[in-house]
């Protein structure tokens, strides 16, 4: 079955794109060779043919990009080129094509969908909240390799186009408009007729016109070689501050826009096809493109015994309007588009929790992500209360009040009466066994735990833990809920800490001793964020909030011994009255809520001087291989169900460096045979807390990685 | 009403209300939309009613937004409600609210509805100001003006005077007469005191004081979450004053007649923002979704008389023939409620109920009956409450119905004049 096929109108040939057995258009090798039979055969022969339009057959994609599964084909820097070149040839064949071809774009136009876009002769999209154009390459550790590098700054200026393939990300349609990006903006009911407009326009020997983007930036910035060697520099140097060199993709990036611009296409091509050659076969590339896969995998083996449907419900409930149940409200009414009923104890603490979920709304209206007719609805679905009206009727209700067991369980009593006896209950909590906070409910079968991360609307991982009696239902609608959240889903054992605290907290606890050790706290956040950490320990530990981890810190000592134990550090800061962020005194100094550098005066609270020579190399293995050797054991306790949902977790749980795959991917890149040696020494060196865990020891006497591949 | 099949009876299942406040107080930054959208979707919550259930929706409005001329609707596209129920909104000046709840009693009891939302809604921090209509021609013109130079005439010629704002006011527009100044000349002819009008609204303060402390006034109001970040909570109204004495009210200077007169700020209801809104159905519904009605619309009427007369008389004739529907008499009446706009209407319409002269007038041989004041506004009325003039309606019908549970009456009177020469009056019984 051909995945393309033509139908003509008014001597227009309209070119449907419709990948069989797919739910979105990809380019892969069978489907580029049926489009360059037609395309370049019976269309392009055909002397009654004027004109082409390029449809897509896909209710809300036109096309998601190329076929990914190719390039982990890709053998060798030369074969990866090769394969660019091929994209970058058939590409420019499309632009050099004797008719012209009209890209008529509904839905999804990505990464090798844009790049052949960009080289028809006239685009017109949908004005469609689904019709979004980009080139995400970069965010698996590519570059835009079918000529995307070049056309796209030589149709929106270079600034914009770096802007675009820099971060990966995509623009909707509007935007998309205004950048010069798209040429006709129309509704999605017309999109075949304004095409075949377009088209017979064009077949008529009318030429395209454009206004240049210019403006006094494109003057002064994209339209002369001194502007523009300042933006590459300045484009340089902020992706090596946002990457810390860690990712390569960026930089090549820049150097083919840069070859393009200023050498011409030829060239630039060149550098273009090289780069992706190069990145193709990188280690970062691999691994971003295994988490991709991983993710797309966990979708569909998510932990919910199969066949469980989850149940359908149109309210929330949300018990405790703090930190977290209000940002559970917040994103809950903006993701999932789901009634939210917020309730606490008074109205002082509801109206507190109302305003930060609201302020999750606002953010998105001000991003312009929602309009404000959309905004006004999305917020009269948000609404507090101190008594339990309106939970009568939920179908959902998290529970998210203060980390104490006995509370909770007070909680649970009085929640448990005010629902009916099929809505579901899950608690919100960090290390307490679900199995305790539930252990007096009378229908415990509909309680499950659901761990969400601080803040809410932007930590983009959910832990779901069932309990000992879940029934398969509740964890269903968990996890279901949680993706419409758009929250990326692990279900875990019910153990203290769940995962992605279990492997935090030795590393947190260890960051403590080095403070203690009199390593600079700078220092031990540079040390981590240059091992690929979004932020360091200490910045970690003051967003946390020193109370919380404390509390946290301590569940777990109970939990697993000496071997978890706490620093010092958390209780001498707190007797001194530093909370963290949330009351502007910690390790760091805030300044109108702004962080401000290291708060000197800790190293005198501690009795400590700093360290002027530290040795980095043991800060970083003492920090990292306890948190691998942690994710070994809890692994082997069955806490996540295979080591891909522990490497998701930890990059999407506390920002572990996705370039290294997860800590279970890091371990089989050392070989665990050398985490083994590397632990046994740090065990010499600074005790028994790095003993080797029986699991890792079992690996690296077998020799054998956690993946196959 | 009588002789209906029982099912088919109109039940008041709940009401509930936003506080009332002074306007431009709490309110003065939100629009009577959204005064509405809460009252009703927190309605919904407190009674826990799937809204797929509700066939309809009616709100009572004196002053629409331009913006938003059929509140009714946005109420009704709440997004806790299908988008597909038909609203709308009317207009009987002061007794809106309680029309609206009449008028949901003749769709249920006619079958063309089982659940309706009905109540009541009034911004006065929301109205309109218009423009001078030489202004707003000359805008009008303007924008159908082609070139600049047209433009640019047609500003030319507005004068400082043309864009001197006009706000609505609240007089007659067949008198001319302002509802004070009708109020005032009711005092007069009807004799009624200031001593009498102040001490009515010092009675009206108290109850509804003492009502608020003890919780069944804040039973009937949602509390509101308003000003930055919802950092201000209100649960209760904000006009009723706690501390009122007569000596205060006696202090205060005649508003229309500054020599002659009785009529007060401190004995006239306030200028007031608020949302009511209730719950309606009919009986078998009810039942079937298992709620308790609190009481049922036995009968209403609606009277008018010559605005340049006795302009808030209208109750005088309402009130006897809504008892004649109901096939009772003043005497079987367990609770009265009613609407006070001014203390001297009030004295006036209970003056007139009694009075065999009055009775004369209305064509009847006997008067309609002597008031009680301790079945009379035992929760205090608006001049303490306030009034949202489409709101009271709403506001009066759910405070009698729920205390006609509690005191576990039979009977109850809804009285309230209206703007226009209009009186309202509605019989609710226990179920």
């Amino acid at each position: 079955m051909s995945a393309f096929h033509v139908t003509f109108e008014q001597g227009i040939a309209l070119l449907v794109f419709d990948l069989p057995g797919e739910p979105v258009n990809k380019l892969g090798p069978a489907a580029v060779a049926d489009f360059e039979r037609l395309f370049f055969g019976q269309l392009a022969q055909d002397p009654l043919i004027q004109a082409v339009v390029l449809l897509s057959g896909k209710p809300d994609n036109f096309i998601a990009g190329a076929d990914i599964d190719q390039f982990l084909l890709i053998a060798d820097a030369e074969a990866g080129a090769a394969m660019s070149q091929a994209g970058q040839d058939l590409i420019n064949r499309v632009e050099a094509y004797p008719k012209p071809v009209v890209a008529a774009i509904h839905g999804a136009c990505l990464g090798a969908g844009l790049e052949l876009a960009l080289a028809c002769s006239w685009r017109i999209a949908t004005d469609h909240p689904k019709t979004q154009l980009g080139l995400p390459e970069v965010q698996i550790g590519i570059l835009p390799g079918a000529g995307g590098c070049q056309r796209l700054p030589r149709t929106i200026g270079l600034r914009a186009a770096l802007d675009i393939i820099l971060a990966g990300k995509s623009e909707r349609a509007q935007k998309a408009f205004r950048l010069g990006l798209v040429d006709e903006l129309v509704h999605p009911a017309i999109l075949k007729e304004a095409a075949i407009a377009a088209a017979l326009r064009l077949a008529s020997g009318e030429t395209p016109q454009r206004a240049p983007k210019a403006g006094l930036g494109g003057m002064l910035l994209d339209r002369n070689p001194i502007g523009r060697r300042l933006v590459y520099r300045q484009a340089r140097a902020t992706v090596l501050k946002k990457t810390g060199g860690n990712y390569p993709a960026p930089l090549e990036a820049i150097e083919a826009v840069k070859a393009g611009l200023e050498h011409g296409m030829e060239t630039g091509l060149r550098v273009e096809r090289e780069g992706f050659g190069r990145l193709a076969v990188s280690d970062v590339a691999r691994q971003l493109i295994g988490i991709f896969f991983a993710t797309t995998a966990l979708k569909k083996d998510d932990g919910v015994p199969p066949g469980t449907p989850a149940k359908k419900f149109r309210r929330l409930g949300v018990v405790g309007a703090g930190f977290m149940g209000a940002g559970i409200a917040g994103t809950a009414v903006t993701q999932a588009e789901v009634e939210v009923r917020l309730k606490d104890t008074d109205l002082a603490r509801v109206a507190k929790g109302l305003g930060s979920a609201q302020k999750i709304l606002d953010g998105r209206l001000k991003r312009k992500r929602v309009t404000r007719y959309q905004h006004e609805r999305l917020s009269a679905l948000l609404s507090g209360t101190e008594d339990w009206s309106g939970f009568g009727r939920t179908g959902l209700v998290i529970e998210a009040v203060f980390e104490d067991l006995g509370l909770k369980q007070e909680v649970m009593a009085d929640l448990e009466a005010a629902v009916p006896a099929d809505t579901i209950i899950a608690t919100n909590t960090s290390t307490i066994p679900i199995a305790q906070i539930g252990a007096r409910l009378r229908h415990p079968e509909r309680f499950l735990g659901m761990h969400f991360f601080s803040p809410v609307d932007r930590m983009p991982l959910l832990e779901v833990i069932p309990g000992p009696v879940t029934a398969p239902t509740a964890i269903a609608t968990a996890v279901q809920f949680g993706r419409k959240m758009g929250k990326t889903v692990i279900v875990v054992r019910d153990s203290p800490g769940f995962w992605v605290n279990r492997i935090l907290l030795p590393y947190m606890a260890e960051a403590g001793r080095l403070i203690e050790e009199g390593v600079p706290i700078d220092v031990i956040d540079r040390v981590m964020t240059r091992y690929g950490f979004p932020v360091g320990p200490a910045t970690l530990l003051d967003e946390v909030g020193l109370d919380v981890a404390a509390k946290a810190g301590a569940v777990m000592h109970t939990a697993f011994g000496d071997r978890l134990a706490p620093s010092d550090l958390i209780p001498k800061l707190l007797a001194d009255g530093r909370m963290g962020r949330k009351n502007g005194r910690g390790l760091f100094r805030y300044q109108e809520g702004k962080k401000a550098g290291v708060d000197e005066s800790v190293y005198a609270v501690l009795g400590i001087t700093p360290r002027s020579e530290v040795d980095e190399v043991d800060v970083r293995d003492r920090l990292s291989c306890l948190m691998l050797n942690e994710a070994a054991m809890a692994l082997a306790e069955g806490v996540v169900r295979s080591p891909r949902d522990g490497d998701i977790g930890a990059i999407f749980g506390i920002g572990f460096p996705p370039f290294r795959g997860g800590p279970l991917r890091a371990i089989d890149a050392s070989g665990p045979a050398m985490l083994v040696q590397r632990l046994e020494a740090l065990t010499l060196a600074h005790g028994d807390r790095f003993t080797p865990c029986a699991a890792l020891a079992d690996h690296a006497r077998a020799g054998q990685p956690y993946y196959s591949r | 009403m009588r002789g209906l099949p029982p099912n088919r009876r109109a039940v008041v299942i709940a009401g509930l209300r936003t506080p009332f406040a002074r306007s431009g107080t709490v309110y003065r930054d939100v629009t009577a939309a959204q005064l509405a959208r809460h009252a009703a979707r927190e309605l919904l919550y407190r009674t826990e009613l799937p809204g797929n259930e509700v066939d309809q929706v009616m709100i009572g409005q004196v002053v629409p937004s331009p913006l938003i001329p059929n509140v009714a609707r946005e109420v009704s596209l709440l997004p806790q409600l299908p988008k597909t129920i038909p609203a709308y909104t009317l207009n009987r000046a002061c007794a809106s609210g309680a029309q609206a709840i009449a008028n949901a009693a003749d769709q249920i009891m006619f079958g063309h509805a089982d659940v309706v939302l009905a109540g009541g809604v009034e911004s006065l921090s929301d109205v309109p100001i218009l423009h001078s209509k030489r202004f707003a021609q000359t805008l009008m013109a303007a924008s159908r003006a082609r070139t600049l130079g047209e433009r640019v005439s047609l500003f030319a010629r507005v004068r400082p005077r043309d864009l001197a704002p006009v706000a609505p006011a609240i007089a007659e527009p067949s008198t001319g007469e302002s509802m004070g100044q009708s109020a005032e000349r009711m005092a007069k002819e009807n004799g009624v005191t200031r001593e009498a009008q102040d001490q009515l609204a010092l009675m009206s303060h108290q109850r509804a004081a003492a009502a608020t402390e003890d919780g069944r006034l804040r039973a009937e109001i949602a509390p509101w979450f308003g000003g930055r970040d919802f950092a201000e909570v209100t649960t209760t109204d904000n006009g009723i004053r706690q501390d009122s004495s007569l000596d205060a009210l006696g202090k205060l200077k005649p508003v229309f007649d500054r020599r002659y007169g009785t009529v007060t700020a401190g004995n006239s209801s306030p200028l007031t923002d608020g949302a009511a809104m209730t719950l309606m159905m009919s009986a078998e519904k009810a039942y079937s979704l298992g709620y308790r009605p609190l009481a049922a619309v036995r009968s209403y009427a609606v009277a008018a008389v010559d605005p340049g007369w006795q302009l808030l008389s209208g109750p005088a004739w309402a009130v006897p023939q809504a008892l004649d529907r109901a096939g009772i008499s003043w005497k079987d009446l367990g609770l009265v409620e009613i609407h006070e706009a001014f203390a001297a209407q009030v004295l006036s319409n209970v003056q007139a109920w009694s009075s065999r002269e009055w009775a004369a007038r209305a064509g009847r041989s006997e008067p309609v009956g002597e008031v009680d004041w301790e079945r009379t506004n035992a929760l205090g009325g608006s001049i303490a409450i306030g009034h949202p003039f489409g709101a009271t309606g709403a506001r009066i019908v759910t405070t009698l119905a729920n205390e006609m549970v509690r005191r576990d009456v039979q009977f109850g009177l809804v009285s309230i004049c209206a703007q226009g020469g209009m009186g309202f009056a509605m019989v609710l019984e226990r179920v």
